[in-house]
């Protein structure tokens, strides 16, 4: 991915969170909950689980749906980051070769079945965080964890490094630009430019700051972010959260899947 | 280098997660001391800065491949430990959150591994040392070269044994090692090289900037000699330790060993009734146990010699496979059913 790419990738994801849907309209705190409730209820799955990973599906899929979030864009992020999941768990097929038999003749080695899980717990918790921006804006999920209780000192300095990637990173991309322009077949990207243009960014961004800080202060900053928009938990938060709650733990304790599966035959047979 | 939640155990996950919170708590009560109001958002702007920062390839001479900044070091000798552990946490977040780098439950280790090791042992340890006051140019960008290699040593060496004790990876413990430590020791090299740049880069530019910046730092930053001393030998006992328990016995005995160790913890506790229940529910909701196929005994056999063999039986596979199918077809459905009905509403 070039810079370019990558800048305009958070920007679409930031413009995503302001559209007005149903999961957008959900209060930060409980889409965060109800995210990480989640998120633990998948990877707490044993390690040879496949048909019962399955049923979570419907939760990002009605994160896409509802939030009217272009399923595109999330798969083709979950692809760009799969690599380093990859990388650990293909080692599994190869190193547990206990052959399993899944129908009758047809074995499969442990690992694979194992790798597949790890694969499909990846994709449920990748598309799961991104949703969760993607759906409550990353200022919001900050309010959230303020009110959750991380202390605000961090909180605020978390926002503010939110606000500043755009302005850095438009100063960058014009850097790395003129940087490209100037580098031939690779000759001219090396270490030494590298840490000039790092360090000619970082002088920057000090002189940047130092003139937010007077900015701010002559406009009433007194070490703090405010909230204009007051959060309130509606019925519809309780309703949600607790409909997934249900959910998670069914999914969790039963084996829908397979369930599914025993009824489907009876009735076929 | 960033963990993933997918290899991830909840409790290693939750264990993770409970240092980091706590080591972002400290220190933002450190820093609300020591501090005055300028600072937030000076550590904001340079979150953005190490976040921008990283997005700039370089090719690693030699190789042709390309690498970036971690930033962790650097944060750390530009804003001292606490603003650099708080910075560099909430890049990570960003990361998280938005690159989907790893992982919200794998933020706890991720915070810990990248933050944590550079801010709190390689810069005070390893670091303040042997670039003492920061005046002299070669021993400031010695300082960062070994400081950068120490930080994602043990970075790795983190990633390692979290992943092993979530016990997803089939990877032993020596061969999981002898592939982490190589390459981040390459890695730690070039970065190591690229933070002495800028730090000598910054020293010649605006040599205050470095020195004015004692606000975040606690009076005693300097370690003695004799601390440092004692923390290495500890911790090289420590690892020797481990590594000689780990070394001698081989793959199968450490999964049994790991196995043994969280057996008595809550996890494997609460797998137990787990699988109870589902094997109790089993019973009840076999409505046609003809359909369970019989596995011959060979597979029987490994059954019983593998009791680390969960949920997976031939008989049940089938069943599970049919019902996974409706599963995603059900959902499937569902998603085009609202997209359908939305469209008609417009």
């Amino acid at each position: 991915m070039t810079f370019d790419e990558k800048y305009y990738n958070i920007g679409f994801l930031d413009q995503l969170s302001y559209k007005k849907t149903f999961v957008h309209g959900l209060d930060a705190r409980t889409k965060l909950i109800v995210t990480l409730l989640f998120l633990f209820t998948v990877i707490s799955f044993s390690k040879y689980e496949i048909t019962a990973l399955l049923p979570f599906f419907l939760y990002p899929v009605l994160l896409l749906t509802l939030g009217d979030i272009p399923p595109g864009f999330i798969l083709k992020k979950v692809a760009l980051v799969s690599p380093f999941a990859v990388f650990i768990g293909i080692f599994n097929p190869i190193l547990d070769s206990t052959q399993v038999t899944v129908f009758n003749g047809f074995a499969v080695s442990a690992g694979w079945i194992s790798f597949f899980s790890i694969m499909l717990k990846f994709m449920l918790t990748v598309s799961a965080a991104l949703l969760l921006v993607a759906t409550t804006s990353f200022p919001g999920v900050c309010h959230a964890s303020r009110q959750m209780g991380i202390p605000s000192l961090f909180v605020s300095q978390l926002l503010f490094l939110y606000r500043y990637i755009f302005v850095l990173m438009e100063e960058t991309m014009r850097m790395v630009r003129a940087r490209d322009m100037r580098t031939f077949d690779g000759r001219g990207k090396g270490l030494r430019v590298f840490v000039r243009i790092i360090g000619i960014l970082f002088l920057r961004t000090v002189e940047r700051a130092e003139r937010v800080y007077y900015a701010m202060l002559s406009r009433g900053f007194q070490g703090d972010m405010p909230i204009l928009k007051s959060a309130h938990i509606k019925p519809a938060d309780i309703a949600f959260a607790l409909s997934m709650g249900v959910f998670l733990f069914v999914c969790r304790f039963y084996r829908v899947p397979e369930i599914l599966g025993r009824f489907a035959q009876e009735v076929f047979s | 280098m960033h963990m993933a939640d997918a290899l991830l155990s909840p409790a290693v996950g939750a264990t993770m997660w409970a240092g980091s919170i706590a080591a972002i708590g400290y220190s933002s009560k450190k820093l609300k001391d020591n501090i005055d109001h300028k600072t937030i958002p000076l550590m904001g702007v340079m979150g953005a800065f190490i976040f921008a920062a990283q997005m700039i390839n370089f090719t690693i001479p030699g190789t042709g491949s390309s690498g970036h900044l971690g930033g962790g070091m650097i944060l750390a000798i530009l804003l001292g430990p606490y603003a650099a552990f708080i910075v560099m946490a909430s890049v990570l977040i960003v990361q998280a959150l938005f690159f989907a780098d790893g992982g919200l439950l794998a933020l706890g280790c991720n915070i810990w591994n990248l933050g944590i090791y550079p801010c709190f042992i390689a810069y005070p340890l390893l670091y303040k040392p042997i670039a003492g006051n920061g005046h002299h140019l070669r021993r400031t960008s010695i300082a960062a070269v070994f400081g950068v290699i120490l930080a994602l040593q043990l970075g790795a060496f983190s990633v390692v044994l979290e992943t092993l004790f979530s016990g997803k990876s089939e990877l032993p413990f020596r061969s999981f090692l002898l592939l982490m430590q190589p390459i981040h020791l390459a890695i730690g090299l070039v970065e190591g090289i690229v933070t002495a740049g800028i730090v000598s880069y910054v020293q010649k530019a605006r040599p205050e900037l470095l020195e004015a910046d004692s606000w975040s730092r606690p009076p005693d930053a300097g370690v003695s000699l004799k601390k440092i001393l004692i923390v290495f030998a500890v911790s090289a006992v420590m690892t020797g330790g481990a590594l000689s328990w780990f070394a001698s016995t081989h793959p199968d005995g450490l999964e049994w060993s790991i196995e043994k160790i969280t057996g008595k913890g809550e996890l494997a506790g609460e797998k137990n009734g787990v699988t109870r229940s589902l094997q109790e529910l089993q019973e009840k909701t076999a409505v046609l146990p003809d359909y369970n196929f019989k596995s011959d005994p060979k597979e029987k056999a490994e059954e019983q010699t593998a009791p680390s063999w969960p949920g997976i039986e031939a008989g049940t596979s089938l069943s599970g496979l049919v019902g996974g199918a409706i599963v995603l077809i059900m959902i499937f459905c569902v998603a085009f059913g609202i997209r359908l009905t939305r469209k008609k509403k417009t």
